[in-house]
């Protein structure tokens, strides 16, 4: 891993030499800030916060062709997926929930469409010096500055960004900038740590999850289920945004003679969802769903993965219409064990 | 990306379509030279009408039957009735096989109790096949098949005559309530599962049909002294996938369309019970 330090003066300079490479960066539409390609003569300002629509969507779009075929014809075409792609301003959360999800698409039998996407995607990651309210990534072993998933890391010095390369894609951008760049002083090193360590003390939420995976089972009658699943509306929100859901639909849908089949975000908080054709439902109401998600993410995920389907990036409690807390779930079930 | 792509249906031929029932249908299905692909005896495959969609059937032939595979479907949804409107000669998709199949190997040397209510009976078809054309490997067979009424019942000469008909092999048929052309049992699955008195020695028990009966059955078989180890089940979940990605079929931490559909009793009862 080595540092180079990009002098903020030479910003628009860093983007030019990136814009014709399919680059995306986080940008504000309407209200919500989401990544969207960087057109040939903008400049992205990374701004603080994190984007409302996690960039899972890059590797796993919300509706994706799995192929397409003509009405009376079986002759079946994939997309072909092939263009290069630079995720610039990724934080470090999403970045680990990318690690995370590789498990389940690489598990067993490849996932073609959502693996060729990583493979195509190069992450620029930026730390972050001002957590937002209901971040709680340093309990889940995430951290401001954490390089999990990223290829290179930029940390905001002020008036410069300290790049540090992590995998060969990192090390091969900053290759194609290197003249912008300067050899990072241990100044600069020291400057990134405290303000990592800043950072890290501006998170004021925490998850304590040690014995919530072996205990989660032995709490599956316990009356915090319906308590904490009351006021859901079952709208979804919370598993659209979240980084590390990954549950699909796959659907037939034509246009003319074109038609194509399709697989788009589903959730674990529909009634649908799990719906048998018969009429029978495996988890009829919402306190089996909310009990599920709960599950899925702190107990089934590490049984079979190891690891916990949660990066702490706050977003399904800062978007909840009806203010579900997942932390105050996570307390409430460690108070049960 | 073809050739990896575990998503990607291949097209299969409706060679014959026998209807079995006023709901169920047969279909007999070839691929494009024979099998589609090798499975064994309790696995399923998605099967694609386009542009409809994809549904997960249990594949009903034994993998013994080389000529085709079949499906016995009931019009429930969309893809099954969509699935009822096809001719022979038509085109569908089909993939995989998924799932674990029945543990062929360790009910050797066994006697074999099946029971079955109405469709139910589609996925213990292929091990009854199976066995059947693995004799030797197993002990006395003894069929319960049950149905809401004589016309309820698929297969019908095949259980009654080729399967009646096996050395060492009885069949008990029941129908739900009188009909004026019903001879048999009359009366529901599970107690005459009780009324027959099976014992448990050396003997495997595989039940499938509507939860409500597989519910009853599993009290009536423990009554009768069966161990959980001794009762193999296969479940039914709505799936999209059919691969371990899509999350819906989730059982606790296992996926039923990867290390399901077939559980033992003493299997599902270290899961959730959300079947």
């Amino acid at each position: 891993m080595s540092a180079m330090l990009l002098n903020k003066e030479k910003w628009p300079e860093f983007i030019g030499k990136l814009t014709g490479k399919n680059l995306w960066a986080p940008k504000l539409e309407g209200e919500a800030m989401r990544f969207a390609p960087v057109a040939e003569d903008e400049v992205p300002e990374l701004t603080d916060g994190n984007t409302r629509i996690p960039p899972k969507n890059i590797v796993f779009p919300q509706t994706e062709t799995m192929y397409r075929f003509q009405l009376g014809d079986f002759e079946m075409k994939e997309p072909e997926l092939k263009e290069e792609m630079i995720l610039l301003g990724i934080r470090p959360c999403d970045a680990r929930a990318m690690v995370i999800v590789d498990k389940l698409f690489s598990w067993d039998v490849d996932d073609p469409y959502y693996l060729k996407r990583r493979e195509l995607v190069t992450l620029v990651g930026l730390a972050c010096s001002e957590p937002g309210l209901n971040c709680f990534c340093t309990s889940l072993g995430g951290g401001p500055a954490s390089t999990e998933g990223l290829d290179l890391l930029m940390v905001d010095l002020g008036d410069s960004y300290l790049l540090e390369t992590i995998t060969p894609k990192g090390e091969a951008l900053v290759s194609e900038v290197s003249e912008l760049l300067i050899e990072a002083d241990t100044e600069k090193i020291k400057m990134k740590k405290k303000m990592v360590s800043e950072s890290e003390g501006k998170i004021k939420r925490s998850v304590d999850h040690k014995g919530i995976p072996e205990g989660l089972p032995g709490l599956w009658e316990d009356p915090l289920w319906k308590s904490v699943s009351a006021s859901c509306l079952g709208c979804g929100t919370c598993t659209y945004l979240c980084p590390t859901c990954h549950c699909f639909d796959i659907q037939d849908e034509t246009e003319g003679f074109e038609a194509r089949r399709c697989r788009m975000w589903d959730s674990c908080m529909f009634e649908e969802y799990t719906l048998h054709t018969s009429g029978h439902n495996p988890r009829p109401t919402r306190r089996e769903r909310t009990r599920n998600r709960i599950n899925h993410k702190y107990n089934y995920y590490v049984d079979k993965f190891d690891v916990i389907a949660c990066v702490g990036c706050g977003r399904c409690i800062n978007l909840c219409p009806v203010n579900i807390d997942i932390v105050e779930i996570l307390r409430q079930v460690k108070e049960a064990l | 990306m073809s050739n990896a792509n575990p998503l990607m249906p291949q097209m299969a031929t409706i060679l014959d379509i026998i209807a079995e029932t006023p709901e169920i249908k047969t279909l007999r299905v070839s691929g494009k030279d024979g099998l589609p692909f090798d499975f064994m005896p309790g696995q399923c495959a998605m099967l694609s009408v386009l542009p409809v969609g994809e549904a997960i059937f249990s594949i009903t032939s034994s993998p013994t039957c080389r000529d085709c595979l079949e499906f016995s479907i009931k019009k429930t949804g969309k893809v099954s009735n969509s699935l009822h409107s096809l001719e022979p000669g038509q085109q569908i998709g089909i993939r995989g096989p998924y799932g674990n199949g029945f543990p062929v190997e360790e009910m050797k040397g066994k006697d074999l109790l099946f029971i079955g209510g109405g469709i139910g009976l589609a996925p213990l078809r292929s091990l009854i096949g199976y066995c059947f054309a693995n004799r030797d490997h197993y002990g006395q067979i003894d069929i319960v098949y049950g149905a809401r009424s004589p016309a309820d019942m698929i297969r019908k000469s095949e259980v009654k005559e080729t399967w009646a008909g096996q050395p060492n092999t009885k069949v008990h048929l029941t129908v739900d309530a009188e009909f004026p052309d019903w001879k048999g049992h009359v009366g529901f699955v599970p107690t005459y599962v009780t009324e027959l008195a099976f014992t448990p020695e050396n003997k495997v028990a595989i039940t499938c049909g509507p939860p409500i009966m597989i519910k009853f059955v599993l009290q009536a078989l423990d009554k009768l002294g069966f161990a959980p180890e001794q009762v193999i089940t296969t479940l039914e979940m709505r799936m999209k996938c059919g691969v371990g990605k899509c999350g819906r079929c989730n059982l606790g931490p296992v996926y039923v369309c990867k290390d399901g559909p077939v559980f033992s009793l003493a299997e599902l009862n270290e899961l959730p019970g959300e079947y």
